[in-house]
């Protein structure tokens, strides 16, 4: 009879990705009533993926989820191995070894590209890359982004959206004393922008922001939002989507446009941030560098809730020298693990991971949006990471193959004869303490290392 | 800038909120749930799950709900968290038809 998930023989989870789900995973296995030993692997040497490193600076508040990652962190039974990658440092199959079960949690790294003519021209970006660099990311760290331009483009009207041209938007003032990476700050400080253009492919009924990020461009010191008036006059299908009684954050958020059009433009601002709709790019134009674009004018077609947009041939051009893509993220295969190509996910039913012919694949769980592709907020992460777990409680008699597994031990025999630098918990604290330390004198919550060797150099 | 549960949720207590919770805010007694201001990180994920639209974010508070605030602060840190969904109350059905969703 198997004693797994007993005091004597826990049950040996390590999970891929120490971003929200995978602390939620940790936090739902540690809270199970059976006895776990949960080891995280995580890429860089500091946990808490998109809450440290997307999670725009100017929200301090939604960084404090950190608290009770730290929380979690503190138990017992949870073990970070920070600076490591699976899939060079480490093989999944190594896991596979030395735990009874994998749970990848490792999110959606890599952007949609708008498949336009000019995408790869100098000046046109990814989000992603925007948002790492002015979160301190060691990945995107000397990425170069020429602010000098009057006119920004951003293509996509979603909350990462929002942030990238809500920064674009503030003075450096208003991002001074947050934890934006010193030299974002300093790029940022001599931007010439005076106008950020957020484009949406459909109309302002369906953008797909929070309303309260939204109404954060009405608030901003410098900067006015503009929304045209007759861009709100909507078909009979986008009416009918915002008298549903259920579709009150796109009601709240059709009402902030119509607010922003009412409104007489501040003079006395000097930036101006557009929301258009019903358009898309459809070219992006320059002599290796981005010089203009051009955007197809879209209708709608389809009933309430599923309407699509196509474009009507009519197009329209906007001389802008820097763009950034949007719309949307997709996760990036690891080998040995299943992916789905076209939806940039790991299948799976439930979290639990699944092969090409929907067979489930034993050992290999996952969560969050490697899971269930790019969507929510970090809390939905959280139900997501519950249900993952769930499953993987209910399979435990057959996680038990009889072998017996040693856990983080073996992880780390292989990593040390390999010479791979790992970094534990009581490390990234250092690191932490270091980086607060840093942003005091300045009035910031911290001062990001954003270099991996100085992170590593911190806890020598 | 605060989140709170308002009077929707009493005598309904659904709990569908708590499952996306990402910081455990949420209190709960006979009645209804309270949100914790000193934990809750505002990020409105809450808000969406509620089936009778009890839940409301700093600006967009009802003039007729404003009272809300207060009693969610003072309530919520002496009551239990509740960090699982819970059976709704019962009752809670009619009541949500009541209130026309």
């Amino acid at each position: 009879m198997s004693t797994l998930g007993t005091e004597q023989d826990p049950l040996l989870v390590a999970i891929v990705g120490s971003g929200p789900s995978g602390f939620y995973a940790a936090e739902a296995l540690i809270k199970s009533d059976i006895a776990v030993k949960v080891d995280v692997l995580e890429r860089l040497p500091s946990p808490f993926g998109l809450v440290r490193s997307g999670v725009a600076p100017d929200h301090q508040k939604l960084k404090q989820a950190i608290k009770l990652y730290e929380k979690i962190a503190a138990s017992p039974e949870f073990n970070l191995i920070a600076n490591v990658t699976v899939g060079t440092d480490i093989t999944v199959k190594d896991l596979c070894e030395s735990h009874h079960a994998v749970i990848f949690t490792c999110g959606a790294e890599s952007d949609r590209k708008l498949g336009v003519p000019g995408e790869d021209l100098i000046g046109s970006h990814t989000a992603t890359e925007f948002v790492g660099w002015y979160n301190g990311h060691p990945d995107y760290r000397d990425r170069e982004f020429d602010l000098s331009h009057d006119v920004a483009v951003i293509i996509g009207q979603g909350n990462v959206a929002a942030d990238v041209s809500r920064i674009l938007s503030k003075t450096v003032d208003e991002l001074k004393q947050t934890d934006i990476a010193e030299h974002a700050l300093d790029t940022l400080a001599e931007s010439k922008i005076k106008e950020i253009h957020v484009i949406g492919r459909r109309g302002p009924a369906q953008a797909k922001l929070t309303p309260k990020e939204l109404r954060e461009f009405g608030e901003l010191a410098d900067c006015s939002p503009v929304v045209l008036s007759e861009d709100m006059i909507l078909n009979p299908e986008s009416e009918k989507e915002l008298e549903e009684k259920s579709n009150v954050a796109s009601k709240k958020i059709y009402d902030l446009f119509c607010e922003f059009s009412k409104r007489e433009i501040d003079s006395s601002k000097t930036k101006k941030c557009f929301f258009s709709f019903l358009m898309g790019p459809k070219e992006l134009v320059g002599n290796s560098r981005l010089e203009k674009v051009v955007l197809e004018k879209n209708g709608l077609s389809g009933e309430p809730f599923k309407q699509s947009a196509r474009g009507t041939g009519e197009t329209i051009e906007l001389e802008s020298g820097i763009l950034f893509r949007s719309i949307g993220y997709r996760g990036v295969p690891i080998e040995g693990v299943p992916f789905h190509e076209n939806w940039g996910t790991i299948p799976n039913e439930k979290g639990r991971v699944t092969d090409n012919d929907n067979n489930v694949v034993s050992q290999f769980y996952t969560a969050g949006w490697i899971k269930r592709g790019p969507s929510g907020i970090i809390g939905t992460n959280r139900a997501c990471s519950v249900e993952t777990v769930g499953c993987l409680l209910e399979d435990i008699t057959k996680l038990d193959d009889g072998s017996k597994k040693s856990g983080a031990a073996a992880i780390y025999t292989i990593l040390d004869s390999k010479n791979i630098r790992h970094v534990n918990y009581a490390e990234w604290k250092k690191i932490d303490a270091k980086e607060i330390e840093r942003g005091e004198p300045k009035g910031k919550p911290r001062e990001k290392y954003t270099y991996i060797d100085e992170m590593l150099s911190v806890t020598d | 800038m605060t989140t709170i549960v308002t009077e929707n949720c009493k005598s309904c207590r659904f709990t569908d909120c708590v499952t996306v919770c990402p910081v455990a805010c949420f209190h709960y007694d006979d009645e209804m749930l309270y949100i914790d201001p000193d934990v809750c990180i505002d990020c409105s994920a809450c808000i969406p799950e509620c089936p009778v639209q009890a839940i409301y974010e700093g600006d967009d508070i009802p003039e007729d709900q404003e009272k809300w605030i207060e009693i969610n602060a003072e309530k919520a840190p002496d009551l239990p968290v509740c960090e699982e969904q819970m059976d709704p109350l019962p009752g809670a059905e009619e009541r949500k038809s009541e209130l026309g969703f």
